[in-house]
């Protein structure tokens, strides 16, 4: 029965209304409870689909409208592995943060509740869908639930220039898709990913389509958040309340990423081909440039919220190496990247929550030595930031050893260093604020930080055991999936999947069923030595990033003022960039969107 | 053929991107949104349209009908654009009673 | 950065885009030649097989109607997205906001009348003539706004009781997607038709589309009603001898 694929999205959207209809009338003890239940039954369908999806691809058509000759009629959605992946992903990380907002929100939390099961329905919609417009929907629903939730502390100015930043980027970014999905229907007369990739295959690229992959791509480029598209996620994740960042974190970026994946591999794959080292320097180039940008724009806050958020950023634009390779295990690599690095920040995150919870301030240098009150929460973010350095056998590790050997079959062998030196710095600056803050190093006073505006209100009502206990689980599953077993082999199976056009226009289209054999035993990941010693170099990468940012006084003179001299300037420059007024943010959108499409419409062109 | 009503959706789309880059004001700046989506109608239905093509509503005789998908995509399309306008317009609210200004260069709290 | 920086490098990238744009727009089948089959063969199928002479409605409530499921969720949070952020917003200074001309009101009402069973019109026949849901829900609200335009607050506020409204809201929103439900047991769909198709050109017919039409219609038309309601409250202040029950919550 295919049907199952529309609960991922149906329950929430009823639970949503449900929840909004009775929830005024729900006794106080139990008010939290039907919306922790519906989402948790929303990953529970989801990981039904998922574990089934393995053996085959499940397709179900909304009205029974199923394709004649090839022709679509309806709206469809398609389950493989990868997307049924991210929407138990989504699933999981917000019932997680419905389970840790328990008692949280002292105001309007019957609305919080509907917007956050909402935002779930989304989520699990784009990664499910099999039609162009039909992402955009969701893409839509999403947007409007989270810009709503990033301005709930709408009495302080913070969280308004942050809702608004984001509410106005992401919704040029929606039009761009919408753009691009109206030249593709206009050029191939179908909306269906796999009717559009099937009509498209075998032809050359022309401007149509050209246009309408940068424009599509360009508007999920800020989705996800990567440089020059980038700036509305720091000021929206700083000023989002902790539960609410958590999800942004750990899923709606990573959404952003999967759908680029999506599209390239199911709808331009045939045209773009030909051409794939073009698509595939301008992301690389693109990804890199963000994880060490962000990397370091990580390094320069004082405020956890923002500091975790350019960790967010950096880690999309490492994963979107991944994607970038257009390879099966560098796919897989950037797949087991974003679970795992979404689960370590998410705990990060909810972390951070806790703090303010107890000390009403998420400012690292306000925080200096008060978290020693807290040993074992330390011991949690310390293990989160160990998870996002990808230590060998923990965290992050599985998806950057996988991304290592992809990019080495591809001859990049200067690639992974670097990504190696992006992990580092952005692993090293939590390493930093957490050393501060539950050891107690380091000085008080930074001068190189970014200086902040006090902070939020803490919701004091919260049960800090319930907080602590949610942050300690999600981290773990973080850590835990570093040596999952069998987990490598299985996302590299469903990465080849992923990228079988033939397979999967043929399954939604025709019909035509494809059984998958069991999937492979269960054995331990075992890396190459090269990967261990990048995992091990970006520990101590971090480990030396956090100790310059703590003790950096204690380098000699001469040597600090000519760092100072050469650096100063970039770093003055990064902060202007990010000026934290919308007007750039949309200059910068355009700017990069000419820019790439520039770029390809020369190198994608023609046979 | 022409092609004059794609030019169309392209100048509302690129001059609404250029309001909402240079406005000075938050309610502007969603009008200017509206234009840019604007765009997206145009283009749409100017996909959609087939000379000589009546609406398609077939009642009670059957004649040539322009593409009815368009049109329901504009449907969808106009909700979104509702949708999206009540919520920056009510953030445009909590702005001027922040900082006293709809001004978006104005209102950014912080940076860096 | 300054304004002028940001003009300026968006001039020139502006004019890139635009250029790029024009490049991809003119890969198209010129104006007027839409030849495609999805169009043509729904504008073929749907009146057969869904007797409905409105094919936009059939697209919008069956063909698509999961596309639909999406667009009026998002009405529905953008609802309560709005109620979340204008949750503390009251204006210190109240403006006069009654209306003291008889004639006006009295127009006012007759026209609010007939604008209210012309949204019933739209709604009712929406899948048999131009019309449907959304239309007709936005024009019954509309009927509701016009009362306050030539009435006042007190008038409107009475007409639209917020707890009410804001349950036909949730109602109509989870009544679509229970409605897929439906389809899942009877039709073995999630939104597939599980009614008779009856007869084109009579409300009788499209199956189970007049159920979701309705169900749309009520959900935008409380959405329009609560979003008007919350941006009126703003700057609507009661008098003291009368206080809505405002802050809901």
């Amino acid at each position: 029965m295919s049907t199952i694929l529309a609960f991922p999205v149906a329950l929430p959207l009823v639970g949503a209304a449900f929840v909004a209809l009775t929830d005024d009338w729900t006794p106080k003890a139990v008010k939290e409870f039907p919306a922790m239940l519906i989402a948790a039954a929303t990953v529970a369908f989801s990981t039904v689909i998922l574990v089934r999806s393995e053996r085959t691809t499940l397709v179900h058509w909304f009205g029974g409208w199923h394709p004649r000759h090839g022709l679509a009629l309806g709206v469809g959605f398609v389950a493989e592995p990868l997307g049924a992946g991210m929407a138990v992903l989504a699933g999981a990380l917000v019932t997680a943060s419905l389970v840790y907002s328990w008692r949280y929100m002292e105001e309007a939390p019957r609305l919080y509740r509907v917007l956050m099961l909402v935002f779930l329905a989304g989520m699990s919609g784009f990664a499910l869908s099999g039609d162009i417009f039909n992402m955009f929907v969701w893409f839509e629903l999403m947007g409007v639930a989270a810009y709503a939730l990033a301005g709930y502390s709408i009495e302080r100015l913070g969280p308004i220039q942050g809702a608004l930043n984001f509410a106005i980027t992401n919704t040029v970014a929606a039009l761009f898709l919408l753009f691009g999905t109206a030249l593709l229907y206009g050029h191939t007369g179908a909306l269906n990913l796999a009717q559009i990739g099937r009509s498209l295959a075998g032809h050359h690229a022309g401007g149509v389509v050209i246009v309408a992959f940068t424009l599509l791509v360009a508007g999920l480029l800020v989705k996800s958040a990567v440089v020059p598209f980038h700036f509305w996620l720091a000021d929206a994740y700083a000023v989002s309340p902790v539960p609410v960042c958590a999800v942004f974190a750990g899923a709606m970026s990573e959404v952003g990423l999967f759908g680029i994946a999506r599209w390239y591999w199911t709808v331009f794959s045939g045209p773009l081909d030909p051409h794939a080292h073009a698509v595939r320097d301008v992301l690389l180039a693109m990804g890199l440039v963000t994880a060490l940008v962000s990397a370091v724009m990580a390094f320069l806050q004082r405020h956890l919220k923002r500091l975790l958020a350019y960790t967010v950023i950096s880690h999309v634009g490492i994963a979107l190496c991944g994607i970038a390779l257009l390879d099966s295990k560098a796919l897989a690599g950037a797949a087991n990247l974003v679970i795992s690095n979404g689960f370590a920040t998410a705990g990060l995150f909810f972390a951070c929550g806790v703090l303010l919870r107890e000390f009403r301030t998420v400012d690292e240098l306000l925080l200096h030595g008060r978290g020693r009150a807290l040993p074992f929460l330390g011991v949690v973010v310390a293990l989160a930031a160990v998870a996002l350095v990808g230590v060998p056998y923990i965290g992050s590790f599985l998806g950057h050893s996988t991304l290592d050997e992809g990019a080495t079959e591809h001859g990049l062998r200067w690639l992974p260093p670097l990504l190696m030196l992006a992990t580092g710095i952005s692993a090293g600056a939590v390493l930093r604020a957490a050393a501060r803050i539950f050891l107690g190093w380091g000085p008080r006073e930074d001068s190189l930080l970014t200086p902040e505006p006090p902070d939020e209100v803490p919701e004091t009502q919260a049960s800090r055991p319930v907080m602590v206990a949610v942050t300690a689980v999600v981290v773990l599953i973080g850590i835990g999936l570093g040596f999952a077993p069998g987990l490598e082999d299985r996302s590299e199976h469903a990465s080849d999947r992923f990228r079988d056009r033939q397979a999967y226009v043929e399954r939604t289209l025709d019909g035509k069923v494809r059984r998958y054999g069991p999937p492979a035993p269960v054995v331990l990941h075992r890396a190459k030595p090269s990967s261990i010693a990048y995992g091990i170099g970006a520990l101590l990468i971090a480990i030396a990033t956090a100790a310059l940012g703590l003790y950096r006084r204690r380098v000699p003179a001469t040597a600090r003022r000519a760092g100072a001299r050469l650096l100063d300037p970039a770093v003055a420059g990064l902060k202007t960039v990010h000026s934290g007024v919308v007007g750039d943010y949309v200059m910068w959108i355009t700017v990069g969107t000419a820019l790439v499409g520039g770029v390809w419409a020369l190198t994608l062109h023609g046979p | 053929m022409s092609y004059l009503p794609y030019a169309l959706a392209a100048w509302l789309f690129v001059v609404g991107l250029y309001g909402v880059v240079s406005s000075r004001n938050l309610i502007h700046l969603a009008v200017c949104l509206t234009v840019m989506q604007s765009g997206t109608y145009v283009l749409l239905l100017a996909i959609g349209y087939k000379n000589g093509g009546a609406a398609p509503i077939f009642r009670p005789t059957r004649h040539k009908a322009v593409d009815p998908v368009v049109q329901a995509l504009t449907l969808t399309d106009i909700v979104v654009s509702v949708t999206v306008v009540a919520l920056i317009l009510a953030l445009a609210l909590g702005a001027h009673k922040e900082s006293g200004s709809v001004n978006p260069d104005e209102i950014a709290d912080f940076s860096g | 950065m300054t304004r002028q920086i940001r003009l300026g490098v968006f001039t020139v990238a502006g004019c890139g885009l635009a250029a790029f744009l024009l490049w991809g727009l003119a890969g198209l089948p010129g104006f007027g030649h839409y030849h495609w089959p999805y169009g043509n063969v729904l504008n073929q199928v749907a009146p057969n097989e869904r007797h409905t002479s409105n094919v936009v409605g059939a697209v919008v409530f069956d063909y698509r109607g999961f596309d639909t499921l999406g667009e009026e969720f998002i009405l529905f949070s953008a609802v309560v997205g709005v109620s979340l952020l204008l949750r503390k917003d009251r204006e210190e200074a109240a403006p006069a906001d009654r209306v003291r001309s008889d004639p006006i009101m009295a127009t006012g009402a007759v026209a609010a009348a007939l604008l209210f069973v012309l949204g019933l019109w739209v709604v009712a026949f929406g899948y048999v003539t131009p019309g449907g849901g959304f239309q007709g829900g936005v024009v019954l609200a509309g009927a509701f706004l016009l009362v306050y335009l030539t009435g006042g607050y007190r008038e409107y506020h009475a007409l639209t009781p917020h707890s009410p409204v804001e349950m036909a809201e949730a109602i109509g929103a989870g009544a679509f997607a229970i409605l897929g439900f439906a389809g899942i047991a009877y039709a073995g769909s999630y939104l597939g038709n599980f009614l008779g198709i009856g007869d084109a050109g009579s409300l009788y017919s499209g199956g189970s589309i007049p159920l979701l039409n309705w169900a749309t219609a009520v959900e935008v038309c409380a959405a329009m009603i609560l979003l008007f309601s919350e941006f009126l409250k703003t700057y609507v202040i009661p008098t003291d001898d009368w206080r809505p029950e405002l802050g809901p919550r």
